[in-house]
C-alpha cells in the first residue's frame, strides 16, 4: 500500500509536463489550430528557461522566459499559417525541427551542467491525511499546477463564455464570424496561450523533472503528447488520462529493468513510446466504425452496451482542425 | 477537365510573372535572406566568426574527397526519401512516418543478407533491395490501413509508426539479432565483407547508391507528370472529393501513393545497411527522413528541385560535421539553417 502511494505519486511528478503541454495543445486545437512543434517548442523552451534559471538565480524568471518563448514560437507558427495562408502542418513540423536544432546549438554550453530547480514545498496540515497527503499533498508547486491545470481546462472550455467560443472556433468559424468575433485574433489569442503553456511544460522538464538540460532530453516526449491530444478526443480529463498513463508505463518500464536486469536500458526507455502507441491505436480501433459494424452482427444482447462503449471511447476531431479560414 | 478549377488562379499568375519578370525570383530570394540573417544571429550569439562558419557549412562538403564521397552518400537516401515524399505530397498525404519506412526496409533487408550470407552477393542485394522496398511499403500501408479503418489521421499514425519501428529496430540489435561477443547499441556483426556494396577504392562511395536514387527520381518524376496514373493522385491530392465524382478510388490511389513512398523509404533503409554502416544499428535511419520532408516541402515535391535541393542539404549536414572541431560549436547549425530556409521559404510563398 505504502509503496503504491509512492508509485502513484511517483506517476503524478512524471507526467506533470506532459499534462501541462497537453493541456495548451488541448486548448489551441479546440480554437481550430494544429500546434504541431509541440516538441521542438518543449525543447526551447526548456534550455532557455534553464539558462535564464541558472544565469539570473532566478527561478520565476526561468519560468517566464521559457512561456515567451513557447508564445513566441506559437506566434510565428499563427502569423505563417494564419495570416500568410500556409499550411499549419507543415509549419508546425519544420518549426518542430528548427527549434530542436536551435536548443540544440544554442544550449551546447548549457548541456549538463548542474543548476537550480524547483524546491519540495510539501503544503503543511494536508500533506499529513492519510492517502491523500502523500498523493496530492508532498510536491513541488509546478506538480501542483499540473495538477489545477486539468479541471481548469475542462472549466474554461465548458462551463465559460470564452470556452463556448474556443470550441464554436474549431467546430465552426463562420458561425461565430457571423456573432461579431474575429476569428483569425481568438484563434491567434488561443495558439499563443497554448504555446505559452507549452513553453511553461518545457521549463517543468529542466527546472523540475530532469533538474538540468541536456540533448534532445524530452527524448520526443512532445511527440508523444501530440498523440495523446488526438487520441484523447481533444476532451482535458481524457487527454490528462493519457499522459497519466504514459508516465505510469514509463514508471513500469523502469522497475521492470531493476526487477530483470537482462533487458537493456535502451529497450526500457522506447517500451512506454510503443506500448502507448499501441494502446492508442487499440483505442481507436475499438471506436472505429468498422467495430461497430462487427458489433452488428454479434447477439442481440451484447450489442447495446458494447455500442454505448464505443460511442464513449469515439473522439471526432474539432471539424475546423487545421483548416484555413476565410471571411464569408 | 480536372484543371478547370485551377487555371484562372495560374492564367493570372503567370500573367502577373510577365509583368514583373523579377517577381518570381525575388521571394526565394527574400526567403535566403530572411534563414541567412537568423542563421547569422545564432552564429554571433554564440561567439563565432559567421564567415569561418558559413565557409565550412556552405562548401566543407566539397572540401576533400572523402567529404565528398561522404556527402554523395548522405545525399542518396535523402534524395530517395524526399522523391518518395514527392509522391505522397502529390496525393495531399503527410507522410511523416517516412523514418519508420526506412528503419522497416533495413530491417527487413537484414532478411536476406542473414539467412543465406553465402549465396552469390549479386543475388543478395537485389533481394535485399527488394524485401527492403516491400518492408517500408508494408510499414506505410499499416498507416493507409490506420487512416482509413480506423480514423486516425496520417501524422499522427506515421509517428506512431516510427516509434514502432526504432523500437523493433532496438529489440533486434539487442535482442535476436546482438553481436556474438555481447549486445553493444553499435550495431549488430557486420556483414561479411563481400556483401558490402562495391566502393571506390579508399573512399565510402558506392556509386550504386546515388544511381539507383536518380533512377527513382526520373521514374517518379515521369510516372507523376506523364501517366494517367499521376494525374488522378495529383487529382486525389487538390481535392479528393471531386477526384471521386470523377470516378477514381480516392483511397486505393493513397493506399499507392503511401506504398510507393514507404517502398523509396525501405530502399534508402537497404542502402543504409549495404553501402554505410554493413549493419544494422538502431539509429539507422538518422533523421534521414525527416530531413527528407524539409526537403520536399522546400522543392514543392517538384522532381526538378528535390536533386539540388537535396544535395545542398546533404552538404550542409556533412560540412557542418567539422564545426565541433574546428569552431568549438555545434553541428545542429547545419538543422537550423535547413529548417529556417524551409520556413521562410513557405512564408514568401503566394496565399493558395
Amino acid at each position: 500500500m505504502e509503496q503504491l502511494l509512492i508509485d502513484l505519486a511517483a506517476v503524478l511528478a512524471a507526467a506533470s509536463p506532459l499534462v501541462i503541454a497537453a493541456m495548451g495543445e488541448t486548448l489551441s486545437e479546440r480554437a481550430g489550430v494544429i500546434n504541431l512543434s509541440l516538441d521542438g517548442t518543449m525543447l526551447l523552451s526548456a534550455m532557455t528557461g534553464f539558462a535564464v534559471a541558472l544565469i539570473t538565480g532566478n527561478l520565476i524568471l526561468g519560468f517566464i522566459a521559457a512561456a515567451l518563448v513557447g508564445a513566441l514560437v506559437a506566434a510565428v507558427l499563427g502569423l505563417f499559417s494564419l495570416t500568410l495562408g500556409q499550411s499549419q502542418t507543415a509549419v508546425g513540423f519544420v518549426l518542430a525541427l528548427l527549434c530542436t536544432d536551435l536548443s540544440s546549438f544554442l544550449g551546447a554550453p548549457f548541456a549538463r551542467v548542474p543548476g537550480p530547480s524547483v524546491p519540495f514545498t510539501p503544503i503543511p496540515v494536508l500533506s499529513d491525511l492519510p492517502v491523500f497527503g502523500p498523493l496530492f499533498f508532498r510536491h513541488d508547486p509546478v506538480i501542483y499546477a499540473s495538477l489545477l491545470i486539468v479541471p481548469f481546462t475542462a472549466f474554461l472550455l465548458y462551463g465559460t463564455r470564452l470556452g463556448l467560443i474556443v470550441r464554436a472556433l474549431g467546430e465552426r468559424p463562420a458561425a461565430v464570424y457571423a456573432r461579431g468575433v474575429d476569428v483569425t485574433r481568438w484563434r491567434y489569442a488561443m495558439l499563443i496561450a497554448g504555446g505559452a503553456l507549452v513553453g511553461i511544460a518545457g521549463a517543468a522538464f529542466s527546472l523540475d523533472l530532469k533538474q538540468g538540460w541536456s540533448y534532445r532530453h524530452t527524448f520526443g516526449s512532445g511527440w508523444i503528447v501530440l498523440a495523446i491530444v488526438i487520441f484523447g478526443g481533444w476532451r482535458p480529463w481524457r487527454v490528462a488520462l493519457g499522459c497519466y498513463l504514459f508516465a505510469a508505463l514509463e514508471l513500469v518500464a523502469t522497475r521492470s529493468q531493476s526487477a530483470l536486469p537482462d533487458i537493456p536500458t535502451q529497450i526500457v526507455q522506447v517500451a512506454p513510446f510503443v506500448l502507448m502507441i499501441l494502446v492508442l491505436a487499440l483505442v481507436n480501433l475499438a471506436a472505429s466504425p468498422a467495430a461497430a459494424r462487427q458489433v452488428m452482427r454479434l447477439p442481440a444482447f451484447w450489442q447495446r452496451p458494447l455500442l454505448a462503449a464505443i460511442n464513449r471511447l469515439r473522439a471526432t476531431a474539432p471539424a475546423a482542425l487545421g483548416q484555413p479560414f476565410e471571411r464569408p | 477537365m480536372l484543371w478547370l478549377r485551377q487555371l484562372p488562379d495560374r492564367y493570372t499568375r503567370m500573367r502577373l510573372d510577365r509583368l514583373k519578370p523579377l517577381a518570381s525570383l525575388t521571394r526565394p530570394l527574400l526567403a535566403l535572406l530572411a534563414a541567412f540573417v537568423l542563421t547569422t544571429i545564432a552564429l554571433l550569439s554564440s561567439g563565432v566568426a559567421p564567415l569561418e562558419a558559413y565557409r565550412l557549412i556552405l562548401f566543407g562538403a566539397f572540401s576533400t574527397p572523402v567529404r565528398l564521397s561522404d556527402m554523395i552518400m548522405l545525399a542518396a537516401p535523402l534524395l530517395l526519401c524526399s522523391v518518395g515524399l514527392s509522391i505522397t505530397f502529390a496525393g495531399g498525404l503527410y507522410n511523416l512516418g517516412v523514418e519508420g519506412q526506412m528503419i522497416a526496409g533495413a530491417i527487413a533487408a537484414m532478411v536476406p543478407l542473414r539467412l543465406w550470407p553465402d549465396w552469390p552477393p549479386l543475388l543478395l542485394w537485389l533481394l535485399a533491395g527488394l524485401s527492403g522496398a516491400a518492408g517500408g511499403a508494408l510499414w506505410a500501408l499499416l498507416i493507409g490501413g490506420l487512416r482509413r479503418y480506423a480514423g486516425v489521421s496520417e501524422i499522427f499514425a506515421g509517428l506512431g509508426m516510427n516509434f514502432l519501428a526504432s523500437g523493433l529496430a532496438l529489440y533486434l540489435v539487442l535482442g535476436p539479432w546482438r553481436r556474438q561477443t555481447s549486445a553493444s547499441l553499435s550495431g549488430t556483426d557486420l556483414l561479411p565483407r563481400e556483401l558490402w556494396l562495391p566502393t571506390v577504392d579508399r573512399l565510402r562511395l558506392a556509386p550504386a547508391a546515388p544511381v539507383i536514387a536518380l533512377i527513382a527520381l526520373v521514374i517518379v518524376w515521369w510516372a507523376l507528370t506523364k501517366t494517367r496514373w499521376g494525374l488522378e493522385v495529383r487529382a486525389v491530392g487538390l481535392n479528393p472529393a471531386a477526384a471521386a465524382r470523377l470516378g477514381i478510388v480516392t483511397a486505393r490511389r493513397m493506399a499507392e501513393t503511401l506504398a510507393a513512398c514507404g517502398a523509396l523509404a525501405g530502399t534508402a533503409g537497404m542502402l543504409q545497411v549495404v553501402a554505410v554502416h554493413h549493419a544494422l544499428i538502431p539509429n539507422i535511419s538518422s533523421g534521414i527522413g525527416l530531413l527528407g520532408l524539409l526537403v520536399a516541402l522546400l522543392a514543392r515535391a517538384d522532381p526538378r528541385w528535390l536533386l539540388p535541393i537535396a544535395v545542398a542539404f546533404a552538404a550542409f549536414t556533412v560540412g557542418s560535421i567539422q564545426l565541433p572541431l574546428t569552431l568549438g560549436i555545434d553541428s545542429a547549425i547545419a538543422g537550423v539553417l535547413q529548417g529556417a530556409l524551409v520556413l521562410f521559404a513557405l512564408a514568401t510563398r503566394a496565399r493558395r
